[in-house]
C-alpha cells in the first residue's frame, strides 16, 4: 500500500485516450492532495454506486430485523412473535401485501403464514437475526485467528512458519461443509454463538495464508528496518508497524468472508446440521418448507430472498473495498466520456488552427 | 504480494500458495533432474503428513461429535444395559479415540499396498472400500459434466467480458455473476425442480410458444448478441437484427411443429451447424485467411454428413467402447484431412479439421440419442413427464443403449444446471481477472507493434497466457469433484458421496464418514502436487526449489 496515487497509467490500452488518461491522473492527483490514506480509501468507497448501494440496503436490513421482533433488549414493534399461533387470515396463509382497494397495504401478515398459522415476517426476521449473528460472529472471530496465525507465520519466518503452515493446510484438506456439519452436529442447534464459533475454527485458514503473505514482503521494508532500530519489539512491530499496513487485504477478505459464511450457514441448517428446529435460520426455513413450494410458495420465497441479498450486499461492498483499498485503482472514463473528451480536443485544434489562420 | 488484488479471494490465495510452495525463479537456471527428485520426496513427504494429521483432527472431531449409542439410550428394551455394553464392544468405544484412530489408521496404510481396510459399517455392515467405490463412480457421473462445462462456459464468458471490458456486457456479466455467486444452491436446486422439471413437463404437454414469449425471447438474444459482437452502432443493429430474428424464427418453427415432441437434426441441420463449427473453428484458430485450413474442416464436415445414413447402422447395436472408438476415428480422420491438405503449416489445418470432427461426430450422437426420444418420453414408465427430479434413473426402465443414454442424460440435466450456476462465477471472475491482467502486459503491446492481427494477439499471446493461472485452480475443483456436491446430492436423491457422508454422520458411523474423508483429502493433496508441477512447467519464469 503506497501512499502514492499512481502516476503512470498501468493500463494504458486505450492508444487513442492516453492524454485523457493523463488528464484523468492529473485530476484524481489534485482530488486526493493533502488527504490522508484513510481518508482517499473513504472517498474511493463512497464513489463506488454499487458498494453505497448495498451497504445502504444491508443497514436497512439490520435495521429492520432489529427492530421489528425485537432483539434481546431492544423491543420491537411488530405485533407477533416467531412462535406464535395466530389465527388465519388469508385462504392458505396467503401473504396479505399487495394492492387492494387502489392502494398498496402490508395488512395482518405481509409475507402470509404457515399451515399451523405463525406469522412469516416474524419468523423471517428471527430467522435472517440468527443468520446475521453467525455470519458476524465468524467472520470476526476467523478473521482474528487467522490474523494471529498468518501474522506469526510471516512475521518469525523459519520453523515456526512451518509448523503453522502445516497446521493450516491440513485444516485446507478439510472439506469446509463436511467439517462444518461434524461440528454443527457436535454443539447442536442450541445457540447460533456456538455454532458461529465452532465454524470459526475451521474456516480462518485463507485469512492466515493471506495475512502471512502480506507479512512476509512487508517485513523486509525499511520502515521494519527503522523501527527495529529505534528499539521496537517484535509484538510492537508485528501489531503498529505492519499490521496497518495489511489492513487493506484483512479488510477485503473478511468481507468475503462473512458472504461465504452465510452461505456456509444456511446451507448447514438446511441439511439439518446447524442450527435446528424450534430455534429458527433461514436455512432451516428453506429446509422446513421446501416440500410447502407448490401449495405455499411465499414461505420459500422470502427466507431466500432474504439470504441472497444479505450475501449479494456484502459482496458488493466487499468489491468496493478492494477497489478503494487497491492503489492501482483509478477512475475509468466510460466510452462516451472519452468520445466527449476527443471533441473536445478536436475542437479546440480547430479552433487553434482558425486563429492560427486568422 | 502487495498486489494480489487479483478476483475473489480464492484467487488470491492461489497466488499467497504459489508464493509459498512454489518459491519465485531466481535468475539461473537450476540443474534438472536431482533437485527436482528431492523436491519432489519432500514434497510428498509434507503432503503425508499433512494427511495423516488432518485424519486425526476429523477423527478426534468425529470421536466426539456423534455418538452412537444415541438409539440406546432411549431405547426402552428391557437389555438395554446388555446391548449397550455389546455396542460398547463391538465398536471398541471403551479404548481412547487417539487409540481408535491408530488402529483405523493402520488399515488405511495398507491403501498404500493395495490391502485397502476401511474398516466396516457398523449399521449396514458392509465394507467401507466397497461402498466407496459405488459411491465414488455415481458422484463422477454427476459432477464430472458440470464441472466441464462450468470451466468452458465460465472461461468463454469470461474472457468475452474482458475482452469487452467496461462496456454494458461486462457489467452485465459481473453482476451477474456477484448474483450466482450469492446464491445458496439449495435454494437454487429446489426453484430448478419446481420449473425446471415441473414446469417444463407440464409445457410439453402443449408444446406451443406463445407470441408474447417468442418476441421477448428473440429481443434477449438480439440485445445479448450485440452487446458480444459490439461495435458501432450500425453493425450492432444487424448483429441485434439478425440475432432476434433467428431466434424468433426457431421458436416458432420448433412450436408449429411440435419439434419437442419429436425432436431431430437430420443430415442438412447437422451440416449446416458444422459448416457453422468449422468457421468459428478456424476464424478463431487460424483466422479466415488460412484457406487450407477453412477447406479442411469444410471437407471434415461434408465427410461426416455424408456418413450420416451409413453411421445409423453402425449405431443400432451400440456401447461406450463403440462410441469411444468412432470419436477417435473422428479425430484421426479430422487430422488426416487436414494433413492432406498439406501447406507449410498442416498442423493448424489438422487441429482445425479436428475439433470441427469432434463437434459434428457430436452432432450426429446428439440426433441419434434425439431419436428415441419419442418412444422415451411416451414409455410407460415416464408418462410424458421426460424430466426427472431424483434419482440417477427411472427404475424398472427397459431399454437399448440410446434409452439409456437418454435416460442418464434427463435425470443429469437438473442437477448440472445446478452445479454450473454456482462454479461458473467462479471461473468467470478468475477469465477475466487473468485475461485482463495479461492483456495489460508489454508483450501485448509489442505484438500490436509489430503489426501482428488482433485475433493472433488476443488468442495466441493474451488467451493462453491467461489460461496459466486457471491451471491453477483446476486440479484442485476436479479434486473436489470426487468429493461430490453434499447439498445437490441430498436435493436430488443421488446416492453418491455426498450422500454416503450425511447418511455416516446421521448414523453415527465413523468409519464410513473418515472412508470419505480419505478419499476426498488424499485427491486434494494429490491435486496439490500436481499443482505445483503444471505451474512451473507452465511459466518457465517459475522453478521448482529443492
Amino acid at each position: 500500500m503506497t501512499l502514492q496515487p499512481p502516476l503512470q497509467p498501468a493500463e494504458a490500452h486505450h492508444d487513442p485516450a492516453e492524454a485523457v488518461e493523463q488528464n484523468e491522473n492529473a485530476i484524481e492527483l489534485k482530488e486526493v492532495e493533502g488527504l490522508s490514506q484513510g481518508r482517499i480509501v473513504m472517498r474511493r468507497f463512497l464513489r463506488h454506486r454499487g458498494a453505497m448501494v448495498s451497504a445502504f440496503v444491508l443497514l436497512f436490513v439490520i435495521l429492520l430485523v432489529t427492530t421489528s421482533i425485537g432483539w434481546g433488549p431492544i423491543p420491537g414493534w411488530w405485533k407477533y412473535g416467531y412462535k406464535e399461533l395466530n389465527p388465519i387470515t388469508n385462504a392458505g396463509g396467503a401473504p396479505t401485501m399487495g394492492f387492494h382497494d387502489g392502494g398498496f397495504t402490508f395488512g395482518e401478515h405481509p409475507f402470509g403464514q404457515d399451515n399451523i398459522g405463525k406469522d412469516g415476517f416474524a419468523v423471517v426476521m428471527r430467522g435472517t437475526q440468527q443468520s446475521l449473528t453467525v455470519m458476524f460472529v465468524l467472520g470476526i472471530v476467523s478473521t482474528l485467528i487467522g490474523i494471529i496465525v498468518g501474522s506469526t507465520a510471516g512475521f518469525f519466518r523459519g520453523r515456526t512458519d512451518n509448523v503453522l503452515m502445516r497446521v493450516t493446510d491440513m485444516f485446507i484438506t478439510i472439506p469446509v461443509i463436511m467439517i462444518g456439519a461434524i461440528l454443527g452436529k457436535w454443539v447442536g442447534g442450541a445457540s447460533p454463538w456456538a455454532l458461529a464459533f465452532a465454524l470459526a475454527v475451521i474456516s480462518w485458514t485463507g485469512m492466515a495464508r493471506l495475512v502471512r503473505g502480506e507479512f512476509l514482503s512487508l517485513r523486509e521494508r525499511e520502515f521494519v528496518d527503522a523501527a527495529r532500530v529505534a528499539g521496537a519489539s517484535n509484538g510492537r512491530i508485528m501489531f503498529k508497524h505492519i499490521l496497518p499496513n495489511a489492513i487493506g487485504v484483512i479488510i477485503v477478505n473478511a468481507t468475503l468472508l462473512m458472504a461465504a459464511a452465510i452461505l456456509l450457514e444456511t446451507a448447514l441448517s438446511y441439511l439439518g446440521f446447524g442450527i435446528t428446529s424450534p430455534e429458527v435460520s433461514l436455512g432451516q426455513l428453506i429446509s422446513e418448507y421446501q416440500t410447502a413450494f407448490a401449495t405455499r410458495p411465499w414461505l420459500f420465497w422470502w427466507p431466500g430472498l432474504f439470504i441472497v441479498t444479505i450475501a449479494l450486499t456484502i459482496n458488493f461492498i466487499g468489491d468496493g473495498l478492494r477497489d478503494a483499498f487497491d492503489p492501482r485503482q483509478r477512475r475509468i472514463p466510460t466510452r462516451r466520456a472519452l468520445a466527449r473528451a476527443d471533441r473536445r480536443r478536436e475542437h479546440a485544434a480547430a479552433r487553434a488552427a482558425a486563429s492560427a489562420k486568422a | 504480494m502487495a498486489t494480489t488484488t487479483t478476483s475473489g479471494s480464492a484467487a488470491a490465495e492461489t497466488d499467497a500458495r504459489s508464493a509459498s510452495d512454489v518459491a519465485p525463479a531466481p535468475v539461473r537456471r537450476q540443474r534438472r533432474g536431482a533437485p527436482m527428485a528431492t523436491f519432489l520426496g519432500r514434497r510428498f513427504l509434507s503432503s503425508l503428513i499433512v494427511l495423516v494429521g488432518a485424519t486425526f483432527i476429523v477423527y478426534m472431531l468425529l470421536a466426539y461429535a456423534i455418538d452412537p449409542l444415541e438409539d440406546l439410550r432411549t431405547s426402552t428394551a428391557p437389555n438395554k444395559q446388555q446391548l449397550i455394553e455389546a455396542r460398547i464392544a463391538a465398536l471398541n468405544l471403551d479404548t481412547p479415540p487417539a487409540l481408535r484412530w491408530l488402529q483405523w489408521l493402520r488399515g488405511a496404510a495398507g491403501c498404500v499396498v493395495g490391502n485397502c481396510d476401511l474398516g466396516t459399517s457398523w449399521v449396514t455392515g458392509a465394507q467401507v472400500t466397497s461402498m466407496l467405490q459405488g459411491a465414488v463412480y455415481s458422484t463422477v457421473q454427476l459432477v464430472a459434466s458440470a464441472t466441464f462445462l462450468a470451466i468452458g462456459l465460465g472461461v468463454v464468458v469470461g474472457i468475452v467480458s474482458a475482452l469487452r471490458q467496461y462496456t454494458g456486457f461486462d457489467y452485465s456479466v459481473t453482476f451477474g455473476s456477484f448474483v450466482l455467486y450469492s446464491l445458496p444452491s439449495f435454494w437454487v436446486a429446489v426453484l430448478l425442480k419446481q420449473w425446471g422439471a415441473i414446469g417444463f413437463n407440464d409445457f410439453l404437454a402443449d408444446p406451443v410458444v406463445k407470441t408474447g414469449t417468442t418476441v421477448l425471447l428473440a429481443l434477449i438474444a438480439g440485445v445479448v448478441w450485440s452487446a458480444i459482437i459490439g461495435g458501432p452502432l450500425r453493425r450492432r443493429l444487424i448483429t441485434f437484427g439478425v440475432a432476434g430474428a433467428a431466434t424468433a424464427a426457431v421458436l416458432v418453427f420448433i412450436s408449429e411443429t411440435g419439434w419437442l415432441l419429436d425432436p431431430s437434426l437430420g443430415p442438412v441441420v447437422i451440416g449446416a451447424i458444422g459448416v457453422g463449427i468449422a468457421y468459428a473453428v478456424v476464424a478463431l484458430g487460424a483466422g479466415l485467411k488460412n484457406r487450407r485450413a477453412l477447406y479442411s474442416a469444410l471437407t471434415t464436415v461434408a465427410l461426416g454428413v455424408a456418413l450420416y445414413y451409413p453411421l445409423q447402422y453402425a449405431f443400432v447395436n451400440a456401447s461406450w467402447p463403440l462410441i469411444i472408438g468412432l470419436a477417435v476415428v473422428a479425430v484421426g480422420s479430422g487430422i488426416l484431412i487436414g494433413y492432406l491438405f498439406g501447406g507449410p503449416d498442416r498442423i493448424v489445418s489438422a487441429r482445425a479439421a479436428a475439433i470441427t470432427a469432434v463437434g459434428v461426430g457430436v452432432l450426429i450422437f446428439v440426433d441419434r440419442v434425439m431419436a428415441v426420444w419419442y418412444t422415451y418420453s411416451n414409455s410407460t414408465r415416464i408418462n410424458g413427464r421426460p424430466i426427472a427430479t431424483i434419482g440417477s434413473q427411472t427404475p424398472g426402465l427397459q431399454g437399448d443403449f440410446w434409452v439409456e443414454v437418454l435416460d442418464k442424460f434427463t435425470h443429469l440435466l437438473l442437477p448440472t444446471i445446478a452445479l454450473i450456476l454456482i462454479s461458473f462465477a467462479a471461473y468467470t471472475r478468475y477469465s477475466r481477472a487473468s485475461l485482463l491482467e495479461v492483456m495489460n502486459h508489454d508483450y501485448i503491446r509489442t505484438a500490436r507493434a509489430k503489426g501482428l492481427p488482433e485475433r493472433v494477439v488476443t488468442v495466441r499471446h493474451g488467451f493462453r497466457n491467461s489460461l496459466i493461472p486457471l491451471a491453477t485452480v483446476v486440479p484442485l475443483d476436479i479434486a473436489a469433484l470426487f468429493g461430490g456436491a453434499i447439498i445437490t446430492e441430498r436435493i436430488f436423491a443421488w446416492s453418491g458421496m455426498g450422500t454416503m457422508f450425511i447418511k455416516g454422520l446421521q448414523t453415527a458411523d465413523a468409519n464410513v464418514v473418515m472412508g470419505y474423508f480419505i478419499v476426498t483429502a488424499a485427491l486434494l493433496v494429490i491435486a496439490n502436487i500436481v499443482v505445483d508441477f503444471v505451474y512451473a512447467a507452465l511459466d518457465p519464469r517459475i522453478r521448482v526449489n529443492a
